[in-house]
This record gives C-alpha cells, sequence and structure tokens, in this order.
C-alpha cells in the first residue's frame, strides 16, 4: 500500500515560512478551501493554516542551536484522530494513506482535534468544519498538471529544498533512502501513532586540522627574506 | 464532498497561466501566475527561471493578499485646502489635476533653480529610469535607498575588487567547501542563497556563521561564533594577521592579480607618499589603472615593470629605488598593519576567545590552500599568459548590512574584501564570483558632477547624480568645499557616498541647509516611518512651519501603492500601482539579475489591470518628462518622444544609435542581438515568450578571472558593458582612499577638505583596514548605555511592505525585544515584560522575549513591523500599533555636535551609509501603572478616500473572490 | 484544555438528570423491596420527567458545542470506534427509556406482566425502569469515555474519570431526588438525602484519587519527542502565528495557577462538604428549602468541577505552543 508523506530536513531549514503561505495560497482557492482568516486587518490576524513553522532553541548561549520547525498533519499510519471521528468525516485514504476530512459530513465537533497529539487540526471558525493539510491531495492528483507540478505547493516552494515528498513504503522511493541514510525520525513516538511524516535531524559538518598540516614546503613565506641586511654590523664581521 | 481524486483545478474554472517576475521584496524571481477566471488563484515558481529555479518564498506566495490589500491606494489625492499636512485630510482628484500640479511647480523649478526639485526613490532596482529623471530635470538631489541600507557593502567591495554582494556578485557555493557569513545577510539574497546553503549543506560543505544573533541561515550553520556588533573588523583583520603570519595566503594570486606586490612611495615627507611609484611611460587617460608601476624583482634584487614574463617579485620587504625613492610592496605595509591586530588583540574587543579566530583562520588558509579546485577550462589573461585550467580556492563568504550598516563599515568590508583577496578567491571556483556588469574598473567610471555650475535651469544635470569619485577632484562640492547636494553626498563629509543618503534628506530641507528645496517627491520609501532614523522627529519636521506659515518643506509628492505612515504628510498622493499590473524593466543599466555564468535581466508584463486609477509610478515619470519637454523625453520638434513606459523601454538608447537600452535580450531589428543592438519592436513580445527573462549565459572561459580574463573583457567590451578592455587589479592597497588622506594632510595638489573635516578625512581614508571603535560608540557613555540594539527583517517580510497582507502579518503582527536573560536578570524583569529601551536619543516601550541566541551585550528585534495606528488599511488598534514598536525612534539620524561639524550624519565617514546599528541603548522595567501599549502611539491615521472599505470579520478567500464556498 | 461551557452544562447536566432518574428507579426498587413506602407513580413520573428535561437541556447544551448542529444526525455512525457516536446513541435511548418510564407511571401500568421467583411482580414500569437503569450506566460510561478514551489527554486518561463521572452524575442526580422529594412534601428526602451524602463521599473520594494520580502524573511526551531534539535545554522561541490559532485557543484555558487552585478548592468545598452539612441540618431541621439550596449548591460546584476537568488537563499539542515572538 502506498502511504504518501512528507519528509522535513530540519538541517537545511532556514525558518522562512515559504511552506506556511504557499499552502495557504494553493488551498484556500483549492479542493480544501477556503481557508479562512479572522480579523485579517484588525487588531490580532488569526486564521486557518495547514502549516506552520515554529522556532525553538536548544541549549544555553554561546552553545544555542536555533531549530525551524515545520509542522503540518503527520498523516500516521495509525491515525488517532480517525476512529474518534463520530460521522466518519475524518478519514484515511486507502489508496495513498492520506488522512482527508470530508467537510460535508463532518459536524465540527473538534474530538478529532483531541486525538492529535500534534495540533495539526484546525477548526475553521467560520465554516465551522475541521481542516488540516491534505498533502495537497487536488494537485498531487491532478493528471492535468505536469509530473512535476504533481507535488503539494509547500514542496515546490520551499527555497531550501527541506521537503520531500513520497511514498514512505516504497524501500526505494527519495523519502526512504532519506530517512534510512539521514536518520529520519517520527514526531512523538511514544504514542504509536507511526506518524508517516518523518524529520531529518541537524548534521555538523567539521574541519580538523593537525598542527603539522598548517606549514607547507611551500609556505610563501620562505619566498620572502623575512630579515633585512642594511650594512650594519654581524658577527661574522668580527668574529674569527 | 466531491472525491479529491477526480477534483482538477482546471474544471472549476478557466486557468490560465502567465509569467511574470516577483516583486514582492527586491530578490525578484521568476513567477508564475495563475488565473482562475480572470483572478489571481495561485502564484507559483517558475521552473525555468534561472534565478530561483521553481521555487517562491513565504511573500511571493502571499502577492495575492497584496494585490486584494484595503490598504491600496486607487486615486489621486490632493490635501484638503485648509487641512494640516499629516492629518490625512484627502480630496481624491483626477490624473490630469495631479500632472496640471505637478508640470507647473516643476516646470517653474526648472526654469529657475532645478535642484529646489528633489527626487528620492526607496528602491534600488529603478534607478535606471528615476536617475535618467533627475539627471534630465537637471536636479542633483536624486538617490535611492543604497544609503540607508548597504552602501557600505557596494562601496567597500567595488573599490576593493571591482564587485561586491548581491546584485554584484557573490559567494559560489556550488563549489565552495568552507562558507562563512558575516552578520545579518538573509534579505540580500533570499531564495538564490537559500537554495544554494541548503546544496551546500547537503554536499558536506561546513558552514560558519559570525553573527551577534543566531536566526535565519546561522540557524542552520555547522558552527556559530557569535560576537559583539561592529566589531567585524577587528575579528576580520585578526583572522588576516594570521592567516598572513602563518603564509597561509596565495602567493600567485596576489603577485597576478592584485596591487600587493607593486611599489608604493614610502617617504612621508614627500607630497605622493603611500602613492604606488609610477614609471615614465605613456599612459592613455581613462578611468582605469594604469600598468606603469613597478615590482622588485627578486632574482634581479631591483625594480622591474609590473607583469614582466618571468619576473617574481618581492610581496615583502623596503627598498629604495634607483632614484633614492623609498618603497614598499603594499603587501608588506598590510603585514606592517595587520601586526597589532592579533588574535589576542582582537579577543576582548569582538568577545570570540583568541583560540576561535586562530582557528577560524587556520581553516580558512588551510581549506584554500589544500582543497584547491581546477577546472579544465582555457583562458587567457590580460598579459597573454594562457592558462590550461582555471583554479580556485574553495572558500566564500557572504555579508551584507551586519557589516555595512556600522559607521566603521567602510574599513570592515575592504578589511573582508582583502581577506577575500588574501586567499585568492576572487573569481574563481568556489569562492566570490561576479555578475555582469561587473566586474568594473576600481572605481568604476560614472562621476558625480564636479561643482554647483553642473546645476543649471532648464539644462539636465552635467554629469550623473550618483557615480563613484576617484580622487578629490570627482567630489561634488563649491570653492569653499562644501555639499552641492541636498543629502551632502559626494562631499567632503561623505566623500564615497556612492548610493547618496537618503537618510537625512527630510532633515536638510527641513533645516535649510544646505539649502531649502521646494518639491520633495517620495516614491516608495516609507520616510515617515521605517525608512528614517529619529521617526519621531522627522515626523515633526514634515509638518514643521516657517514664521510666515507655510511649510518648511513646502511641497511633498509620495507616490506609493499603499496608504503607508509617509502618506498622511503628502500634498499630493500618487496611487502607484501593484507588480501584478505594470511593466518593469530590470535592467542591465540598473541593478540586473545576472548569475554568475553571464548576464540576465528580466521584465514585469501585467496580468492584471490596474486597480481603479492606480498608474506605475514609471508611466508618471514618462508623462511629467514629456510635459516638462526633458530633452530625453522629447522628440527635436518639441513633441513628445515615447507613449509610454513600454514604448520608452524598447525604444530609448542611452545615446542615439547606441544599441544600448534598458533590456539587454532580443535587441536588434529581428531579436538576435544580445546586450547591444538597435531597439527591436517585439522586444516585449519575446521577453513574454521567454518567462520575461533574458538570460545570456557566457562561454565557459569567460565565466572566471574576469577581472583579467582578456576574452571576457574584450566581449564585455564589444557588447558594451565595460569601456576598457584593462585588467581590474585588485585594490589590497587602496590608493584612490591615500589621494583623499593626502588632500586631507595638504599635499594633493587639487581640492581639500574644509578645515573642520581634515582630521576626519585623514583618519578615516586610510589606503589600508584600520579598525575604530563606530563613531556613536565612541560618543556615548557606554557605560550608562551598555547595549547594542540591531534590528533584522524576518525571512516572512524582508525586502518587503507587508504588515497589509492579511496572511503574512498573521506570521508577524508585533514584535518583542529580543535578549539575553542575564539582561533581564541583571535589570529585574521577566520574559515577557513591558520594559523601556532608551538611547541617548529617546526611548520606546516594547515587550521583551528572553533569548540564548544572542550574544549578552546585544539586544535586537525584528525591524519595521511595528505600524503607525491606521496606516497601511490596518484598524486603530492592530497589534502592529498597538504591540509592535519601531526601533527608529532611538536611532538618530545625526551625530552629537563634534569638531568635524554640528549635522554631521550618523553615517560611515567615508560613504554615508547609515550606520543603523550603532545604536547603543539600555532597559529597564516599564512602570506597572504604564499602559499595556507600545510607545511611542500617535494620532490614528483615518481611511483614505478611494481605500477600500473596512473588510469585514472574516476573509475567505478563493481566486478572487471573498465569500463562502 | 480550554473548557467549553457547552460541554460542562452538558456533562453537568445529564448526568444529573441520570443520577435524578437512577434515584427514582432506585426509590421504585426499594419500595417493591418494602423497604421504602410506596409512592404513587405521579412522584416517579415526575422526578422522571425533571430528569427528561435536564437531559434535553444538555441535549440542548452540547448542539452549542459543534459547529454544524444540523448535521448532528451523522454522529450516530461510527459507533463501532467513536466514544462520542456512541454517547450520541444511547444518550436519546436514555432520554427515550426515561420518558417511557415516565409515561408508564403516569398511565399507571403497573399491571404485572409476570412474576420472578415468590413475590417480585415484574411490571412495565419496572421492566423499563431497569432497561432505564442499565442504558443509563452505559451513558455515564459513554460520555466519560469521549474524556477517558483519549490517550494523549494523560490526566483524563484513566478509570477514574469514569467513575468520577459516576459518582458525581449520581450524587447530583440523588440529591436533586432529595431537593425533589423536599420539594412536593415527599418523605422520601431523607432516603434520596442519605445516598446523595454517600454518593457524594464516594466521589470525593474517587474525585481525590483522580487529583492524587494527577499530581503525580509524568507526561510521555516532552518538548524533546515533540520536535525530536534531545538535549535538556529546549524552549520554544516563537510558534509561528502572533495572533495565535484555533491550537492556542482550544487547548488553553488562558487562566492563571492562581485560579486553577483557587477554582479546585471552591469545588472541593461546594461540591462535598457543603451539601453534606446542608442535607444534614436540613434532616434536622426538617426543612424543605435546605435540600434544594444543598443540590443548587451542589450543581454549582460540579460546574467548577468539570471546568477543572477541563483546564487542568494538559494536552500534548500544547507543546507546540508556548511562546509568541
Amino acid at each position: 500500500m502506498t502511504q504518501l508523506a512528507l519528509v522535513i530536513d530540519l538541517n537545511v531549514c532556514v525558518g522562512c515560512h515559504a511552506c506556511v503561505t504557499s499552502c495557504k495560497e494553493w488551498n484556500t482557492s483549492g479542493w480544501a478551501g477556503p481557508m479562512v482568516d479572522q480579523d485579517p486587518y484588525g487588531a490580532s490576524p488569526t486564521g486557518t493554516f495547514f502549516n506552520r513553522v515554529q522556532t525553538f532553541e536548544v541549549g544555553t548561549f554561546p552553545n544555542t542551536e536555533t531549530v525551524h520547525f515545520p509542522k503540518s498533519c503527520l498523516h500516521c499510519e495509525e491515525p488517532p484522530c480517525v476512529p474518534v471521528c463520530p460521522t466518519g468525516a475524518s478519514y484515511k485514504r486507502e489508496d495513498n494513506g492520506v488522512v482527508l476530512v470530508d467537510y460535508d459530513k463532518c459536524i465540527g465537533c473538534k474530538y478529532c482535534s483531541w486525538a492529535c497529539p500534534y495540533g495539526a487540526r484546525e477548526v475553521d471558525a467560520e465554516q465551522k468544519v475541521m481542516k488540516k493539510c491534505t498533502l495537497c491531495i487536488d494537485r498531487i492528483t491532478d493528471a492535468k498538471l505536469s509530473e512535476r507540478d504533481r507535488k503539494p505547493a509547500c514542496v515546490l516552494a520551499c527555497p531550501a529544498g527541506a521537503r520531500l515528498f513520497g511514498d514512505v513504503h516504497d524501500p526505494d522511493s527519495e523519502v526512504s533512502v532519506a530517512i534510512r541514510e539521514h536518520g529520519g525520525y517520527q514526531l512523538m513516538p511514544e504514542w504509536g501513532t507511526k506518524p508517516s511524516n518523518h524529520y531529518l535531524p541537524r548534521q555538523k559538518a567539521r574541519m580538523h586540522i593537525d598542527p603539522d598540516e598548517l606549514t607547507r614546503v611551500d609556505n610563501p613565506l620562505r619566498k620572502e627574506d623575512l630579515t633585512s641586511y642594511t650594512g650594519e654590523e654581524t658577527l661574522d664581521d668580527v668574529a674569527w | 464532498m466531491q472525491d479529491p481524486v477526480s477534483y482538477s483545478d482546471g474544471a472549476v474554472g478557466r486557468v490560465e497561466v502567465k509569467e511574470t517576475t516577483c516583486y514582492m521584496c527586491a530578490c525578484r524571481c521568476g513567477i508564475r501566475v495563475h488565473l482562475r477566471d480572470g483572478e489571481v488563484r495561485y502564484i507559483d515558481g517558475n521552473p525555468k527561471h534561472p534565478l530561483n529555479k521553481g521555487v517562491i518564498c513565504a511573500k511571493g506566495s502571499s502577492g495575492i493578499m497584496k494585490q486584494y490589500s484595503p490598504g491600496r491606494l486607487t486615486k489621486p489625492l490632493r490635501r484638503k485646502s485648509g487641512a494640516e499636512r499629516g492629518e490625512s485630510a484627502f480630496e481624491a482628484i483626477s490624473w490630469d489635476e495631479a500632472f496640471g500640479m505637478l508640470e507647473e511647480r516643476l516646470g517653474k523649478l526648472r526654469a529657475e533653480d532645478p535642484k529646489k526639485f528633489a527626487l528620492f526613490t526607496g528602491r534600488d532596482q529603478m534607478q535606471a529610469l528615476t536617475g535618467m529623471f533627475a539627471k534630465q530635470f537637471g536636479t542633483p538631489n536624486y538617490a535611492a535607498h543604497g544609503g540607508f541600507c548597504s552602501v557600505n557593502m557596494a562601496a567597500g567591495l567595488i573599490y576593493t575588487i571591482g564587485g561586491s554582494f548581491w546584485e554584484f556578485g557573490g559567494p559560489d557555493l556550488e563549489r565552495a567547501k568552507l562558507f562563512v557569513m558575516i552578520g545579518t545577510a538573509e534579505d540580500h539574497h533570499s531564495n538564490p542563497l537559500k537554495i544554494a546553503i541548503s546544496e551546500f549543506k547537503r554536499r558536506g560543505g561546513r558552514f560558519i556563521s559570525i553573527n551577534p544573533i543566531r536566526t535565519g541561515y546561522s540557524a542552520i550553520a555547522d558552527e556559530w561564533v557569535p560576537i559583539k556588533p561592529g566589531t567585524d573588523g577587528a575579528l576580520i583583520m585578526a583572522i588576516t594577521h594570521e592567516i598572513v603570519s602563518k603564509g597561509l595566503f596565495d602567493r600567485e594570486f596576489l603577485v597576478q592579480y592584485t596591487n600587493a606586490a607593486e611599489l608604493v612611495v614610502n617617504d612621508p615627507s614627500r607630497d605622493d607618499h603611500g602613492l604606488f611609484y609610477r614609471a615614465e611611460m605613456h599612459v592613455e587617460e581613462g578611468c582605469f589603472d594604469p600598468q606603469n608601476k613597478l615590482w622588485w624583482e627578486r632574482e634581479l634584487d631591483g625594480p622591474i615593470s609590473t607583469h614582466t614574463p618571468g619576473a617574481d617579485p618581492r610581496l615583502m620587504g623596503s627598498y629604495t629605488l634607483p632614484d633614492g625613492t623609498p618603497v614598499k610592496p603594499s603587501f608588506q605595509l598590510l603585514k606592517e598593519r595587520l601586526e597589532q591586530y592579533t588574535p589576542e588583540w582582537a579577543a576582548p574587543i569582538t568577545g570570540i576567545p583568541a583560540d576561535t579566530i586562530r582557528r577560524l583562520a587556520h581553516e580558512m588558509g588551510v581549506t584554500a590552500r589544500d582543497q584547491k579546485i581546477e577546472l579544465p577550462v582555457k583562458w587567457t589573461d590580460c598579459w597573454d599568459n594562457e592558462h590550461e585550467s582555471v583554479t580556485g580556492n574553495p572558500v566564500a563568504f557572504h555579508a551584507m548590512r551586519g557589516l555595512a550598516a556600522h559607521s566603521n563599515g567602510f574599513q570592515s568590508i575592504r578589511a573582508l574584501g582583502i581577506l577575500m583577496t588574501v586567499l585568492g578567491t576572487i573569481d574563481r571556483p568556489g569562492g566570490f564570483r561576479h555578475k555582469a556588469p561587473y566586474p568594473r574598473p576600481i572605481p568604476p567610471c560614472p562621476k558625480p558632477p564636479h561643482g554647483p555650475e553642473a546645476v543649471q535651469p532648464n539644462t539636465p544635470l552635467d554629469g550623473l547624480p550618483l557615480g563613484w569619485p576617484a580622487k578629490p577632484e570627482d567630489l561634488f562640492v563649491d570653492d569653499a568645499g562644501e555639499a552641492v547636494r541636498l543629502d551632502k553626498a559626494f562631499s567632503w563629509e561623505y566623500p564615497l557616498s556612492v548610493h547618496g543618503l537618503m537618510h537625512n534628506v527630510i532633515t536638510n530641507a527641513w533645516r535649510g541647509d544646505p539649502y531649502p528645496i521646494d518639491t520633495l517627491l517620495l516614491f516608495m520609501a516609507n520616510m515617515a516611518w521605517n525608512s528614517s532614523m529619529n521617526t519621531s522627529e522627522v515626523r515633526k519636521m514634515l509638518v514643521d512651519k516657517q514664521p510666515n506659515g507655510e511649510y518648511k518643506i513646502p511641497f511633498l509628492v509620495v507616490c506609493d501603492t499603499f496608504a503607508s505612515e509617509t502618506v498622511a504628510f503628502a500634498d499630493l498622493v500618487l496611487p502607484d500601482t501593484s507588480y501584478l499590473e505594470r511593466h518593469d524593466a530590470l535592467s542591465m543599466l540598473d541593478r540586473p539579475i545576472s548569475e554568475y555564468d553571464g548576464p540576465v535581466d528580466s521584465v514585469r508584463i501585467p496580468v492584471l489591470p490596474p486597480k481603479g486609477e492606480c498608474k506605475p509610478f514609471q508611466d508618471v515619470l514618462i508623462e511629467l518628462g514629456s510635459r516638462l519637454k526633458l530633452p530625453a523625453f522629447t522628440k527635436e520638434d518639441g513633441s513628445r518622444k515615447y507613449r509610454d513606459y513600454p514604448d520608452f523601454i524598447v525604444n530609448y538608447e542611452t545615446s542615439p544609435g547606441s544599441g544600448i537600452g534598458f533590456l539587454a535580450g532580443w535587441r536588434g531589428q529581428g531579436g538576435d542581438k544580445v546586450l547591444k543592438g538597435e531597439p527591436n519592436p517585439r522586444q516585449w513580445e519575446m521577453y513574454a515568450q521567454n518567462g520575461c527573462v533574458f538570460h545570456y549565459e557566457l562561454p565557459r572561459n569567460y565565466q572566471y578571472m574576469r577581472n583579467w580574463n582578456k576574452g571576457y573583457l574584450h566581449w564585455a567590451r564589444a557588447h558594451g558593458m565595460i569601456r576598457y578592455a584593462e585588467p581590474i587589479t585588485l585594490h589590497l592597497y587602496s590608493e584612490v582612499l591615500q589621494k583623499f588622506r593626502l588632500a586631507a594632510q595638504g599635499k594633493w595638489p587639487g581640492r581639500k577638505p574644509p578645515e573642520r573635516l581634515r582630521k576626519r578625512v585623514e583618519t578615516h581614508f586610510d589606503p589600508l583596514p584600520f579598525y575604530s571603535d563606530p563613531l556613536e560608540t565612541q560618543m556615548t557613555d557606554t557605560r550608562r548605555y551598555p547595549l547594542n540594539a540591531l534590528t533584522q527583517r524576518p525571512m516572512a517580510m524582508y525586502h518587503s511592505w507587508d504588515s497589509q497582507n492579511a496572511w503574512l502579518r498573521q506570521i508577524h503582527s508585533h514584535n518583542y525585544l529580543f535578549l539575553s536573560p542575564r539582561v533581564g536578570i541583571e535589570n529585574g524583569f521577566e520574559d515577557g515584560d513591558w520594559i523601556w529601551v532608551e538611547s541617548p536619543h529617546g526611548r520606546v516601550r516594547c515587550m521583551c522575549r528572553f533569548s540564548e541566541a544572542v550574544e549578552p551585550g546585544t539586544v535586537w528585534t525584528w525591524n519595521a513591523i511595528g505600524k503607525a495606528s491606521g496606516a497601511w488599511g490596518l484598524s486603530a488598534d492592530a497589534d502592529e500599533s498597538r504591540k509592535g514598536f519601531l526601533l527608529n525612534h532611538v536611532i538618530a539620524e545625526e551625530l552629537p555636535p563634534h569638531e568635524a561639524g554640528e549635522h554631521l550624519s550618523n553615517a560611515d565617514p567615508v560613504t554615508g551609509q547609515a550606520a543603523w546599528f550603532d545604536v547603543r541603548v539600555r532597559v529597564y522595567k516599564a512602570e506597572e501603572g504604564d499602559p499595556k501599549m507600545t510607545s511611542p502611539q500617535f494620532k490614528p491615521m483615518p481611511r483614505l478616500p478611494g481605500q477600500e472599505k473596512k473588510r469585514g470579520k472574516w476573509q475567505a478567500y478563493v481566486a478572487g473572490v471573498f465569500g463562502k464556498k | 484544555m480550554h473548557p467549553a461551557f457547552s460541554v460542562i452544562l452538558l456533562t453537568t447536566l445529564i448526568g444529573a438528570g441520570q443520577g435524578l432518574y437512577l434515584a427514582m428507579v432506585t426509590g421504585q426498587l426499594y419500595a417493591i423491596a418494602r423497604f421504602l413506602p410506596l409512592q404513587k407513580d405521579q412522584f416517579y413520573a415526575l422526578g422522571s420527567l425533571v430528569a427528561l428535561v435536564m437531559l434535553v437541556a444538555g441535549l440542548g447544551a452540547s448542539f452549542f458545542h459543534l459547529g454544524r448542529p444540523e448535521r448532528a444526525w451523522r454522529a450516530a455512525s461510527k459507533w463501532k470506534t467513536s466514544w462520542l457516536s456512541r454517547e450520541v446513541i444511547a444518550l436519546p435511548l436514555v432520554m427515550f427509556l426515561v420518558f417511557a418510564y415516565a409515561l408508564a407511571h403516569l398511565m399507571e401500568w403497573t399491571e404485572p406482566l409476570f412474576r420472578v421467583g415468590q413475590s417480585l411482580d415484574v411490571d412495565v414500569t419496572l421492566l423499563l425502569g431497569l432497561l432505564g437503569t442499565l442504558a443509563s450506566f452505559a451513558l455515564y460510561v459513554c460520555t466519560a469515555m469521549i474524556y477517558a478514551g483519549v490517550k494523549f489527554l494523560e490526566e483524563w486518561h484513566t478509570p477514574l474519570t469514569v467513575t468520577n463521572f459516576i459518582f458525581f452524575g449520581a450524587a447530583s442526580g440523588f440529591m436533586l431526588a432529595a431537593a425533589y422529594s423536599a420539594y412536593v412534601g415527599n418523605p422520601l428526602v431523607t432516603f434520596f438525602g442519605t445516598w446523595a451524602a454517600i454518593l457524594t463521599l464516594v466521589a470525593l473520594v474517587s474525585r481525590v484519587a483522580h487529583l492524587a494520580r494527577n499530581a503525580r502524573i509524568k507526561h510521555k511526551s516532552t518538548i524533546q519527542t515533540a520536535i525530536g531534539v534531545r538535549h535538556t535545554v529546549l524552549t520554544q522561541r516563537a510558534q509561528g502565528a502572533t495572533g495565535g490559532s484555533f491550537n492556542t485557543r482550544e487547548f488553553f484555558h488562558g487562566r492563571s495557577d492562581r485560579t486553577l487552585g483557587l477554582v479546585r478548592a471552591l469545588y472541593l468545598i461546594l461540591v462535598f462538604p457543603v451539601p453534606i452539612l446542608l442535607i444534614g441540618a436540613a434532616y434536622v431541621t426538617e426543612s424543605s428549602t435546605l435540600p434544594i439550596l444543598a443540590f443548587a449548591v451542589q450543581f454549582l460546584g460540579l460546574l467548577l468541577e468539570r471546568w477543572s476537568f477541563f483546564a487542568e488537563a494538559r494536552h500534548p499539542q500544547n507543546l507546540y505552543y508556548q511562546s509568541v515572538a
């Protein structure tokens, strides 16, 4: 069975929020839209987003790491949000494993959001139904789009290429290889939700310079007279 | 609900895709605008575009919300008669009336005294037209925003290596092994740098970030080296010290391609002390660097003409020429200069341990030396040496405003240029790479006018409003040595202010120093808010009156797309279009978007009709130019030359028959010529067919070593990119600066600085980089104001104007002052508390947020998130005004009076770069009874005529339709 | 969690309604066993109708919790997996049985249908009463399991949530029965009052055990597992939206710890000692108003208890929403 998912590379994510707004932009006018904004030009604007980029700080100065952390629905293999739904509005697709909400069936009870430890679902404050990341289901399955474009909007937008997309059940897919080779991990593994989305950790390139490497035989300083003789007396002049 | 698998966007409505160029920031990525039934449905990156290769950022993806923002202006507005300026009491007028007002007023100014008209724009990338308009009008008072942005970076590097970062050049991360980014630089370049850094990291490259703050790109650095703000020069010179003293420099590169081995007269008693010794030989006049200099040959132990085949010069030592002139190779002078700048010296200044500095130097030096790249690309240098390959030392740097926006920034950046040069990385694979039309001569050829006589009634300016002084005679000063320009650019106060000093325009005009003006036209520059230092006072200056009741700045015209804070102060408001509604040329005459492999320029083509009565600013200028009968816009019979901007772009040539116009692509009658060729009437069409971008890929052997690449230089000359096919030797030692210093010392035969400025010019025009504390630090009690305060733009907002954007403002609707928890503990407040930030110039109240990712002597915030109440189409109680704040209120635009002058700009004394990041502050807890609101607050700006009604509580956007699905 | 008033009302009202109904059935059973005097059918009928009113009111309140109440009927479809769906089935069933029980008493359908053993005459009312009792317990379990079944809300994910719901509901129902009896001048007020006091004490044990458990709770998820970075010092700087989001509205009570402590102290007083004392006082003074007061005070306390129940639950998603910047 196919399980589509994102693999998010924290090693290169610079926290630019491109995935946040490109998602909003595609989806508000798409199958999963609209994505309503509340008080859009007022005091404290808030609205429906399927994807957010958050910032964390690890450690204390000066050994601080700043981690930018994009978060959207993880399309769990065991999605706890699905069985709790009383109407069946929340479902996981058989064909590709994407977890979706049928707005026509949703009664807006929010119970599925309680049953998601990741906070991946947001009630649309105006339409009053639960909304969430669809992996741009209306892009990735739209045969009218070119193959290059048949990807979630966030993946296409990401300037750092920090978002990979593919089938995590296919061991040879780009995403599976990335998870395998770069230590891909799941969020909150303690719950057994088996998130399909994975994250790739930070990796550090270090350099070691052996003191012996510093000076080479062709050191350019050897081409220069580092002392200069201007005619003053030396031992060579006076000793015998 | 429909099964999403059977859903297709194309089935919902009529879908069309139009290509154009983004303008959500200054990056200029290629975009595809997907329209559904004629309304914008989706904007994504153009995969075929060389700049962004299909990706798009948060701003670009939010272009829809800019297009449909209720903050947009839609009608020309005139301040109501009787209404006070600043109250936003406007009445809508027709364009005819607006043009009539401008034509009459500007026509009169042009006939009487053209310099009473000042045109300043917030954007650099439209300078080709705006600058030309100013020149044609005859006013010297023109500049774009570079002076308060990053001119130090442009000038510091262009005066050293003939190119700079961002539009001028950048790090070759495709081949680099070590990448060092110094200071905040995220806003220049955005997407291309994100693409490059991530690919660089994936290839296993090592990325070091030197920055007081760890955000943005620094977050993913392999190592973060926190540094105290304004001390970058000290660090760079200590690194260079270590590299030179360990012999880790690229000797061969220095000898062949820089002035390192060239002999400098070394006799302080002589008038030519510090200048290169010039041998007697025929020298052609030009703005290039003549080759009549000498080396000291090792074997010969005597002087020899530079680049003599087979010669091997000394880089070090002290020599006496046969005529008795004592000389030293300039590298020797550099070495002597660096002796004092040890890592131990730099450690307490920068806050970086000496061992770390030494290690950084070793990493750079060893990587450059031991991981050499060799590409099998044959090329020929300017001295006719054939090279079988191109080699490179894979250490790349990037820096922008973090280094630049300090008053010692020019010399810090010179130091960086020298470090990059010493490592042998200029225009070589894995190092720094130029972008066309760079490299250019050091300095480039255009010069500002030389004196007040350049400004004459009804006559174009004699010279370019902006240029590159190479010697005191190139300054734009009167006989007393004082400024001719309103912003005092190119005066002895800021001799190399190559981008002007926009940040002093309003203060100078208000004070009438050097003279009062009549009309100030601001385009896309928010000078009553985030683009001005000392904002609160500047707002007062804008409404200040003479005793006779006339405003001190009599007429203020503002052209903007949105109801910005500055619009409130206008007497006449011109509504600009959005970027989706206009033609634009991102021209080779200006700041194109070239790639390392060759010239690239691009255009915008409208995808939507203008909203309301919006008119592109370019069309406004063409119209005005035609009405005022400026020569470039008028036929010989006095009739109008260009119908509109698109017509102008196609048909304008820099001079009759020059073949050089705004666009480089598809020139010539049939569109078969590049860069140079006669106008092509179908040029727009051809751009449209090619994704709105023209990319000329140079032959491989013209892509590297372009400062000295004979083939490239001749190609560039043939295609009108450069005037001389002469080698562009790197200025390790800056003779240009020494000429100004000699003038200050009274040794220069020509112009001399006024007495008050002699010491300042002598100090700062040092031909070799030196470190000094930023000017403001020197003049501030740093015990009372112990902290440095910085700002940077967040990635979702940088280089953009988007608080009016419903999506982007949800990410940053207000800002906090970030500071180390230690600062909070010392000053008795907690995370999230309301605090005051106070500088010697004022204070603001804001909320604080503790952070471990900031050097403890530094506080910082996201810039320009705070807005004035009611501006930008936001409600009066918007977070932006109630919880957001602007640090500008505590940053002065002028230094305190001192011996060099009463009103010197808070700027770099060499370039006039606004020293935003020099400000010193202290922080303390706000009183319990203080309102939980940022301070200062301003009277809310009302909605303007023509501005859309307040939107409802909800906004559900579906392809141009606001409402329920 | 953000305490939603609609859900607080729903759970407390139907809890008390079911309890009142159970009290009526208990009264009838005691009477059958001849431990108590048999009451007029009207007494049971009226009591059950009051219970029905509370159930209806609770159901009404629940609609305010739904975004799309017009589609509430759909909620019955996933009873195999969803406790919420089961509640949606159980609640009308209970309502129906309560109504039928009341109707049977009202219509005096007391002709024995059959006899069990030697002396137990089973009539329609008894049959409905037993069925209704079963259904009510099922409803208690369904309602409680909506909360106890969410494993991510570890404060709720315990059998004590179920016992709390049962005993709080029963206690307040019996308290209401006492109040009702007092109001109509029925002597069963003592019987119901005594049971109410006993149930209240049992609820106290259950709730205190719950509080003690939650005080020691060690959450499975930490900020480290939330983002997958191993470090002891790990804090959020920015949650990605300065104006908040559904996640900050639904899962945070937005009150200080002090308020939380205050509410806890208040409900511990209002739910437990005060009503018991009032009932005791009523017993001594034979007052007919004190039992009503006792119920009112306890119900108010239960509203606070339920508020507190929500507020004290800390959802793991909150780890992602710690700081605005």
